[in-house]
């Protein structure tokens, strides 16, 4: 089922917009992550998706079916919350069986699903407890399993792994890749964490101030930067930026190389330098710039050296300094 | 031991602490006791002052027997009942309707109708007498189970002690329910009201331990023995009965008898109420 928003805009009470008119289409059985920083309006989206909000103006559409009016509960959507907001009273199959004691489904059949469905998220064993007793990963999961037991044909994540540690983020990440190629069903994962975006989606959709700066694939939105947003958001460590007249260059730290010959722009003192796993990080000193490069295990740059960096030029972006667009 | 730290350092002050709690309690359970005792004296012995009798020589189960037939205490037991059970119910369900709706429910004018509700509360009840009595008998009410239960099926008190509850329910679990098809009816029933159990144990205890206690207001609006409740039967009982105290002790035991198992029940889920809470999640 595809899903579509068209100029949808959402403003609370009497303030400014929050969503200022969006447009986008997401493919069936496609798993598209809405990245952006804090307020930019990724939850509102995903309400508005939901039906617990009402937009302002424009329109939602599951398939060719305009759902903007419909309430929530008719929506027949799945939803992961951030904060799982799993029911503290009921045990966790029970939690899993609650949409389709809903739906009415007979008892021995909603018990199946939901034995399956935990079965799928790997909590079966845990099928007693209650949410109070059970890890944040392993809520998660519940939550995830609940939002699946149903069959929906949306599913939509609010920043489902951001109270996990590094590890069990990794792992999570993973699983609900796995379970979403698996089940094989649309997915909107909202996140401000870009690593976790491009990692995880088929579709990258880049949001800032309520409004979408950018989609792509992930390879795409990291390769062909639009915007200076969009270039400076995305990518770990940072995006180097230098001012050059009226145009600003991005480039990205691996594709800044140390090479023989002297060159008037990008030479300097190394003034910091750190190893990240396999990778070296090093900070030069150019002139009012400092600049960073990811180094290749051959390159052996010490604290106080001089360097020469170099790029090619395909992966030299230029933004026009007064649009922040690309050129 | 940790969570002992804030009480009595040492065996010496923890002892003290005991000493004083074990003579509140005895203070307390005094009167309790005396009345129990002296159900079973024979009412000479419960008057004789020299020697004053602190044990009855036999015990008078007879007492028992003869309170319920002096006066019609099975019926007003009956009565009592009736408007115990009936009136909580009524309470509960009025309670949990418009907590709901003052806490989660979005209408006009919602705010200053709570505030509202909430100034009421500073009527005193003495004040209402008179006027809720005129209601009553111009709907024809007076002697009957209406002018019992009616007045008192809804509690500005208990609604306001739910609905902050309800407050402190996360909002998002209501958007959950929502996604997972539930009506406001539905995610009230199979959500909050599991959740507010605590405080609907508080409220059902209150409600129960005041409707059984009520004086006044059933004294008023009976007139009839048949209609009377256990404790307007009692005090008419001690102006009819005049000196036969064994009978009235023997009574008011039984008077207490239900609110005392009532407590004993619903201490065991206010306890688990309060360890469950108490739990993450
Ligand atoms: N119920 C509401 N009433 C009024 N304003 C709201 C409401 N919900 C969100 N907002 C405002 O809308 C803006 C976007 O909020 P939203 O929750 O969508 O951000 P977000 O992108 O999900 O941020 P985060 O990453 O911090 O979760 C914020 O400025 C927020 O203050
Ligand atoms: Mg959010």
């Amino acid at each position: 089922m595809n899903i579509q928003l068209q100029n949808l805009t959402m403003a609370f009470n009497n303030n400014p917009p929050t969503l200022k008119g969006i447009n986008t289409t997401i493919k069936d059985g496609q798993l598209a992550s809405l990245l952006g920083p804090s307020g930019c309006g990724k939850s509102t989206t995903l309400m508005l998706l939901a039906g617990l909000y009402k937009p302002t103006e424009g329109k939602i559409l599951f398939g060719d079916k305009d759902v903007t009016n419909k309430e929530a509960e008719h929506r027949g959507i799945g939803m992961v919350f951030q904060n799982y907001a799993l029911y503290p009273h009921l045990s966790v199959l029970k939690n899993i069986m609650f949409p389709l004691k809903m739906k009415k489904v007979p008892k021995a059949e909603a018990i199946e699903r939901a034995t399956k469905m935990a079965k799928l998220t790997q909590i079966d064993h845990l099928l007693d407890r209650k949410p109070g007793q059970l890890s944040g990963g392993q809520q998660q999961r519940v939550a995830i399993a609940r939002a699946l037991v149903k069959e929906p044909e949306l599913l939509l994540l609010d920043e489902p792994l951001s109270n996990l540690d590094a590890r069990l983020r990794l792992e999570m990440r993973e699983e609900i890749r796995r379970i979403q190629l698996e089940v094989g069903i649309t997915t909107i994962f909202v996140t401000h964490d870009q690593e976790e975006a491009l990692s995880i989606s088929d579709k990258v959709i880049l949001m800032n101030d309520g409004e979408i700066i950018q989609e792509a694939s992930p390879l795409d939105i990291y390769k062909t930067p639009n915007s200076i947003f969009s270039a400076t958001f995305i990518g770990s460590p940072p995006i180097n930026m230098i001012k050059d007249g009226d145009k600003i260059l991005g480039i990205r730290p691996e594709n800044l190389k140390p090479t023989a010959e002297a060159n008037s722009k990008f030479s300097g003192t190394v003034t910091y330098r750190e190893t990240i796993g396999r990778d070296t990080l090093i900070k030069v000193k150019c002139g009012e710039n400092t600049l960073n490069a990811l180094l290749e295990t051959g390159d052996i740059v010490n604290f106080g050296d001089t360097v020469h960096l170099t790029a090619e030029k395909e992966n030299i972006y230029n933004f026009d300094a007064s649009t922040g667009r690309r050129v | 031991m940790s969570d002992q730290t804030t009480l009595g350092q040492g065996p010496l002050s923890k002892t003290t602490l005991y000493i004083l709690l074990s003579l509140g309690s005895i203070l307390m359970l005094l009167p309790f006791l005396w009345m129990i005792i002296s159900s079973f004296m024979t009412n000479h012995e419960l008057l004789s002052i020299n020697p004053r009798v602190f044990w009855p020589s036999t015990f008078q189960w007879n007492n028992y027997y003869r309170a319920m037939q002096v006066a019609p205490f099975g019926r007003y037991f009956f009565n009592s009942f009736v408007v115990a059970i009936l009136g909580t119910i009524g309470e509960l369900i009025t309670t949990i309707l418009a907590a709901y709706a003052f806490s989660r429910m979005k209408f006009w004018g919602r705010d200053i109708l709570f505030a509202i509700l909430l100034a009421t509360m500073m009527v005193p009840n003495e004040i209402l007498i008179i006027p809720n009595f005129i209601t009553i008998a111009n709907l024809g009410w007076v002697d009957r189970f209406e002018a019992l239960i009616v007045p008192w099926l809804a509690s500005v008190f208990s609604i306001f002690l739910l609905r902050q509850f309800f407050l402190g329910i996360p909002i998002q679990l209501s958007y959950a329910a929502k996604v997972d098809g539930c009506s406001d009816f539905k995610f009230l029933w199979y959500v909050m009201v599991p959740l507010a159990k605590p405080a609907l144990i508080t409220i059902t205890l209150l409600t129960t331990i005041s409707s059984w206690n009520a004086f006044l207001w059933p004294l008023i609006v009976t007139n009839i023995t048949e209609m009377r409740t256990v404790p307007v039967g009692l005090a008419m009982f001690r102006g009819e009965a005049g000196s036969q105290y064994d009978l009235l002790m023997a009574a008011t035991v039984l008077a207490v008898l239900p609110m005392f198992v009532l407590y004993l029940i619903m201490q065991k889920y206010i306890v688990a109420a309060a360890s469950r809470s108490g739990l993450k999640g």
